[in-house]
């Protein structure tokens, strides 16, 4: 007896939408980061899910290159944070509005 | 009841109430140690899944290195009560477009025949072995997990590039 592979997939949408969700409704620079991992790790939940459903090894090495990925986004991203404290005094995405139409 | 399906449900609420809690704290630290929560839960989920390497991968990048580096900008940034104002109209739009594209996986989960093969392939958990995953990666993926440390080295550099005060 097993979890089916269909609730991890649930899951994964469930929480890649909250990520959605939290995306287009936080305020603050850094939760709307934050939120972008979510998504990333919810990806992740469903090519590790897929991996056990067809007993195959790609979707884990994708899963790896996504971490690293997210890794690299997450160090220069916080620096642009850095930059828009230091610059803006204002870490409210509302407030970033110079190139804003 | 059997014993995995409990713990899946178990880590499954945890991480969905870490996520629900990310998007109601107004304090930054506190929606960066629900986000925290939400990967340990996944990390105990892949661990279900016979995913060991991924499991330690995640507490160890993710959990560790990268929600540390969060957390620490926070703090060094001071932030405060994040300030609540007006939503932009389209904001509606997109969670209506996150509820469609949830239905739409739902549908295609519980009715495509195509999914069925994916949804009864759960077979008895046997771990995924490490050892295959590696020489995987160090074959038919050389070029990419090279490619991979090419991107790292950017990514610092592009960091030293904007944290540096200008004189």
């Amino acid at each position: 007896m097993t979890v089916p592979v269909s609730y991890y997939l649930v899951l994964s949408a469930i929480l890649f939408g909250l990520g959605v969700v939290a995306f287009v409704f936080k305020r603050n620079v850094i939760t709307v980061f934050m939120s972008v991992e979510l998504m990333l790790n919810a990806v992740n939940l469903a090519f590790v899910a897929f991996a056990r459903a067809y007993n195959q090894f790609d979707g884990l090495v994708f899963v790896f290159f996504v971490i690293v990925v997210a890794a690299a986004e997450a160090a220069v991203g916080l620096a642009i944070v850095i930059m828009m404290r230091r610059n803006r005094e204002s870490l409210n995405v509302e407030r970033v509005n110079l190139l804003k139409f | 009841m059997n014993l995995p399906l409990i713990v899946f449900f178990f880590f499954a609420l945890l991480a969905v109430a870490g996520a629900v809690m990310l998007i109601l704290a107004r304090e930054p630290v506190h929606s960066a140690l629900s986000l925290i929560l939400v990967m340990a839960a996944l990390a105990t989920l892949y661990l279900l899944l016979g995913a060991e390497f991924i499991a330690a991968v995640q507490m160890i990048v993710y959990a560790g290195a990268v929600m540390v580096l969060f957390v620490f900008v926070i703090m060094l940034l001071n932030m405060g009560l994040e300030e609540r104002t007006n939503f932009s109209k389209f904001a509606y739009l997109g969670v209506v477009g996150g509820f469609v594209l949830l239905l739409e996986i739902g549908h295609w989960l519980f009715h495509s025949p195509a999914a069925a093969a994916v949804v009864n392939g759960a077979e008895p958990v046997k771990a995924f072995s490490t050892v295959e995953l590696s020489k995987l990666l160090f074959r038919s993926y050389l070029f990419p997990f090279e490619a991979t440390s090419i991107l790292i080295l950017i990514a610092i550099l592009g960091a030293l590039a904007l944290a540096r005060k200008e004189e």
